[in-house]
């Protein structure tokens, strides 16, 4: 099984990078986007078949690891 | 007294550190690899700055997990003095040692330059021999020293008088413009609520001896000396 995550900083809190590339796509001329948010994206094989097992596993290297709880927020996929 | 300063792959202000507590203020000191998973007979424990692990992830999140970490939860819950600086300061906040979060620099840049900072406390182990409100000069060095915490534990620290240093402008104001990062409240360091474990993202270590261009750290060092003279002079550990 693949889990698919991502991490973000969470809502509310400034995103300079963020910031910059929204400021750069509004030079070149994109005036449609806004709230740019930049994340880290991570994928890994799981040896394991039980999708409910595996999103347990999942969530926990989530909160031990993978996010900071404190400024980030994660979501995954698993498949 | 016999200070340890612990080793990460990747630590870059170790010797640093260690030149300053054995030459400058004569005391032993231990380079503690990271895999070590004992403290025993260190009088204090310093996780330097540097990159630990290539900051991959986020700064500290890997190291947090070292082997000698465990061992510097245990010491620091013993009431032993802990200094992180820098890396060091991002590793007890991933480890949970100290309370929030670094983000990203406001300005996206790697700050590397002299600021001023405040001694907003200077009745800790730390900052004894400072007077309160004293103006350091202190170099810092670092992409993430935004520090990031939620109101309720920002009101606790501040309540608590766990601030230990803002930023400020040469003269001792606190001014979003003296701030080099975004750092919540101009928070440049800050220490646990048992007051011995502190963090801080300047250099002390950088500033001890005019020759190198000024001394403003030293004090600090010095006062960790004192106090531990203090606690072995009357038994107390």
């Amino acid at each position: 099984m693949k889990a698919k995550i991502h991490v973000t900083l969470k809502q509310g809190i400034l995103d300079p990078q963020g910031r910059a590339i929204e400021h750069a796509l509004d030079s070149l001329g994109f005036k449609h986007a806004a709230n740019v948010r930049v994340g880290k994206y991570m994928e890994l094989d799981l040896n394991q078949t039980d999708k409910a097992k595996a999103e347990v596993e999942v969530k926990a290297m989530c909160e031990k690891l993978l996010a900071n709880t404190i400024i980030e927020e994660y979501r995954y996929e698993l498949g | 007294m016999n200070i340890g300063v612990v080793v990460f792959p990747g630590s870059n202000c170790d010797h640093d550190c260690a030149h300053v507590f054995r030459d400058v203020l004569g005391q032993d000191v231990t380079m503690v690899w990271h895999k070590e998973t004992s403290l025993v007979g260190l009088d204090a424990v310093i996780l330097p700055g540097g990159f630990s692990y290539g900051d991959y992830l986020r700064t500290g999140a890997i190291a947090r997990f070292s082997p000698v970490m465990g061992a510097v939860t245990t010491f620091a819950g013993n009431g032993g003095l802990v200094v992180g600086v820098c890396n060091g300061f991002q590793i007890l906040l991933e480890a949970g040692l100290l309370p929030g979060a670094m983000l990203r620099n406001r300005s996206l840049h790697f700050v590397c330059k002299d600021v001023y900072v405040r001694v907003e406390n200077a009745a800790t182990p730390f900052t004894s021999l400072y007077t309160p409100g004293q103006i350091l000069k202190i170099p810092i060095a670092h992409a993430d020293g935004n520090y990031y915490t939620d109101p309720v534990t920002l009101a606790g620290l501040q309540a608590n008088a766990q601030v230990m240093f803002r930023y400020c402008t040469a003269d001792g104001k606190v001014t979003p413009e003296a701030c080099p990062n975004g750092s919540l409240d101009n928070i440049a360091g800050i220490c646990n609520a048992g007051g011995n474990v502190l963090g801080m993202m300047p250099h002390p270590e950088r500033c001890v001896e005019t020759v190198l261009g000024h001394e403003d750290g030293r004090a600090l060092f010095q006062s960790m000396i004192t106090s531990l003279e203090g606690k072995k002079l009357t038994g107390v550990r």
